[in-house]
């Protein structure tokens, strides 16, 4: 048992923090208010690796370990929700799935100016208007073979970085009978005739990560573009799930510790009834509270990412990691403001968006009720 | 073509001088922050790794005289993009002035041996001198560019730099090898790569002593032609305040007027 990162773990994250610190944290409000994707600072990411952490250095990526991959985005998180959430869709979601089922030949096309941010970004569309926790049952989006193409026909929601993006990993039924072997991943290249990408869909925090609808329209892509097996689509993408799950709860970890930092900074500065707030035993206990299970929570998504490196399964894990995490950066992210008192609920102050764009952790990815059903089938043999 | 970088490792940005009553110098961070790479030879590492990428050079080699704990600052380089590392330490060094240190310096650029260009920062934000450049050109025999804000030429034996004055900006061509000492305006340093990190960390780092270096003319405390030994905080200034009581605003502004005449203050 070793609860210490390794010294190249702490240079990792040491130099991320040093890059959010100064790219991302200080336009994070700029990033919200907005809705501008911050290119800038993403574009800086390629070079040292952030767009490709967990690629092999063949195809131009960093390669890090599982652990120092949560880290980084755990910091992007601290720094700024919008561009963490578009980094790790464009990791956990795109390239993910790529790296584990691509062929040889579809790694050498798509990887290297994906994850050297000479291209845009990559995401993962699963989800439509009638599928989102239920995806065997709901997906329509259909793929159908016609010589030596897929056509497909359809129309997905909430897909983050559609319109940033170079490359759709897009799930589609290819066999209408149904059942769970009926789903596939298919590589759509963002260019390809037939898509319509809607404008980005007003939400209630993490503005400056477009999320749209979009509509597939006869788009017609190469057989080749098949990615993985064909049939194995819910299986494959239940396993990226995974891996994007991990990402999440440290997503959540990162936005819980930013607005936990605030909050002590707060604390230390706000005076009532003579003295500073930190002073109060009912403040004491909500800070205390929030740095124990901040603790928790990151323990908790390094454990789960730690198995998954070492290539043991991690399901249940995963789904403890991101439900526990990012419960906990919603009860922490509404302490803070709760410290601010009135000026939590200013957007003149940090809290007030960490609260926004933390509350969508709970639910994409899988729902927090998801991951219990998750948990439940492990635990109950069900 | 090679190139050596120098570099210091310094405290951080934020790290706050003080001096004790005994004369002792702490430079500690209030956030807890270690040391760093000299914030100027940023530049000087970004510059001596676009030799290599824009100009043809074939080493870029970090060097650095200073304590084991310097190694991270060395690191820190690799990780941008150097290509080998050189640790210069030895307790017979301590306490060298920057003419004894510009001497390990140029020892040591010695033996590398077929350097063309020694890149260096403008100046240490500790030490602020700004003189170890010009003393270690002085010791090589080559010549000094300082303040260079572009290389626009290599190429041929020569060096074609743009030097960033006080009064304006100038354009100089020189015989290699050269010395230069390179300001902010240079370019934008590169933040150290993940795969770059695990690079340097898995790097073996050679520590070259004072019996590996043929040091002319003498390092460290004893050769050291700069006196040390009295070191005190700056007192604070002292001042007193006078209030100006007058009936009327103009009868105050007359007596202040006075005051400042006598004061020769205007
Ligand atoms: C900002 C944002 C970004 C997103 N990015 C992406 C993306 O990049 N790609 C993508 O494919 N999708 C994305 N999504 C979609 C997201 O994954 C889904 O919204 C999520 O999985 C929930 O699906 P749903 O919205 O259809 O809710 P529903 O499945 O309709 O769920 C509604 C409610 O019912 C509950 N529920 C459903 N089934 C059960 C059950 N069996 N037991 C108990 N409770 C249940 C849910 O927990 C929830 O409370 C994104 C969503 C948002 C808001
Ligand atoms: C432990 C210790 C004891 C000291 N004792 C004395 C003393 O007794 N008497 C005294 O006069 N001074 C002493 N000094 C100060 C020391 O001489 C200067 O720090 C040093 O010579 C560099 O000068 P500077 O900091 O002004 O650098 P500058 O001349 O401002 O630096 C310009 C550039 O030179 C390069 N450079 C500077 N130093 C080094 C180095 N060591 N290795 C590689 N490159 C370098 C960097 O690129 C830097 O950007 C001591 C310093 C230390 C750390």
């Amino acid at each position: 048992m070793d609860f210490q990162l390794t010294e190249e773990q702490r240079e990792f994250r040491h130099v991320v923090h040093e890059f959010v610190a100064k790219e991302l944290k200080p336009l994070a409000r700029h990033t919200d208010e907005s809705g501008e994707f911050n290119w800038t600072a993403v574009k800086k990411m390629g070079p040292l690796g952030l767009l490709g952490l967990e690629v092999p250095e063949e195809y131009g990526g960093a390669a890090v370990d599982a652990i120092s991959a949560a880290i980084a985005i755990e910091e992007l998180g601290w720094g700024c929700g919008s561009t963490a959430l578009a980094i790790s869709a464009h990791n956990g979601l795109a390239l993910g799935p790529i790296v584990k089922y691509g062929t040889e030949a579809q790694k050498q096309e798509w990887l290297p100016p994906l994850a050297t941010g000479k291209g845009k970004l990559g995401c993962l569309s699963l989800t439509e208007p009638g599928a989102g926790s239920d995806l065997q049952g709901g997906v329509r989006t259909t793929a159908v073979k016609e010589g030596d193409s897929w056509i497909i026909d359809g129309q997905k929601m909430w897909m983050t970085n559609a319109s940033i993006s170079d490359l759709m990993v897009v799930l589609v039924r290819t066999d209408p009978g149904g059942g769970s072997r009926s789903l596939s991943h298919i590589l759509v290249p963002t260019n390809t005739p037939g898509i319509t990408v809607a404008p980005a869909e007003k939400k209630m925090g993490l503005k400056g990560s477009p999320t749209h609808a979009v509509t597939f329209d006869e788009v017609r892509v190469p057989l080749s573009n098949l990615l993985g097996t064909e049939g194995r689509g819910l299986q494959q993408t239940l396993a990226t799930l995974d891996s994007g799950r991990v990402g999440i709860g440290a997503l959540a970890v990162g936005l819980g510790q930013a607005a936990y930092e605030a909050a002590i900074k707060y604390a230390h500065e706000r005076e009532t009834f003579g003295q500073p707030i930190k002073r109060h035993q009912a403040v004491q206990w909500m800070l205390a509270d929030a740095a124990t299970e901040l603790q928790a929570a990151r323990l908790m998504v390094y454990w789960a990412a730690w198995l998954k490196g070492l290539g043991k399964p991690y399901t249940k894990e995963a789904a403890m990691a991101k439900l526990f995490a990012t419960e906990v950066s919603e009860r922490v992210c509404r302490n803070a403001i709760q410290v601010h008192g009135g000026y939590g609920y200013s957007a003149e102050f940090e809290v007030e968006r960490l609260y926004r764009d933390t509350r969508l952790m709970t639910i994409g990815e899988g729902t927090s009720e998801i991951q219990r059903l998750v948990i439940a089938r492990h635990i109950l043999d069900l | 073509m090679k190139v050596v970088v120098c570099i210091k490792q310094t405290p951080s940005t934020t790290a706050v001088l003080t001096v004790d009553t005994g004369g002792n110098v702490k430079w500690d961070d209030p956030g807890g922050k270690p040391n760093v790479l000299n914030p100027w030879d940023e530049y000087a590492v970004e510059e001596g790794i676009r030799l290599k990428e824009n100009h043809g050079a074939t080493d870029v080699i970090v060097l650095t005289a200073g304590s084991e704990e310097s190694q991270e600052a060395l690191k820190t380089s690799l990780a941008m993009g150097c290509t080998a590392a050189i640790l210069v330490s030895d307790a017979a060094f301590s306490g060298s002035d920057t003419t004894g240190t510009a001497r390990i310096l140029a020892a040591a650029i010695n033996k590398v041996g077929g350097v063309d260009i020694a890149v260096f920062g403008k100046q240490a934000i500790d030490g602020d001198t700004g003189l170890t450049p010009m003393q270690v050109a002085r010791k090589l025999g080559w010549t000094p560019l300082t303040y260079v804000s572009a290389i626009k030429e290599v190429g041929g034996g020569k060096i074609t730099v743009e030097r960033l004055l006080d009064d304006g900006k100038e354009t100089v061509t020189a015989n290699l090898p050269v010395v230069i000492s390179v300001v902010k305006e240079i370019n934008e340093p590169r933040y150290p790569s993940l795969m770059g990190i695990r690079k340097a960390s898995r790097a073996e780092i050679p520590t070259w002593g004072a019996g590996d270096l043929a040091v002319a003319g003498g390092a460290g405390a004893a050769a050291s032609k700069v006196d040390w030994s009295n070191i005190y905080a700056i007192p604070p200034r002292v001042g007193s305040v006078e209030m100006i009581t007058a009936d009327t605003v103009e009868e105050q502004a007359r007596i202040l007027a006075d005051k400042l005449f006598e004061e020769k203050v205007i």
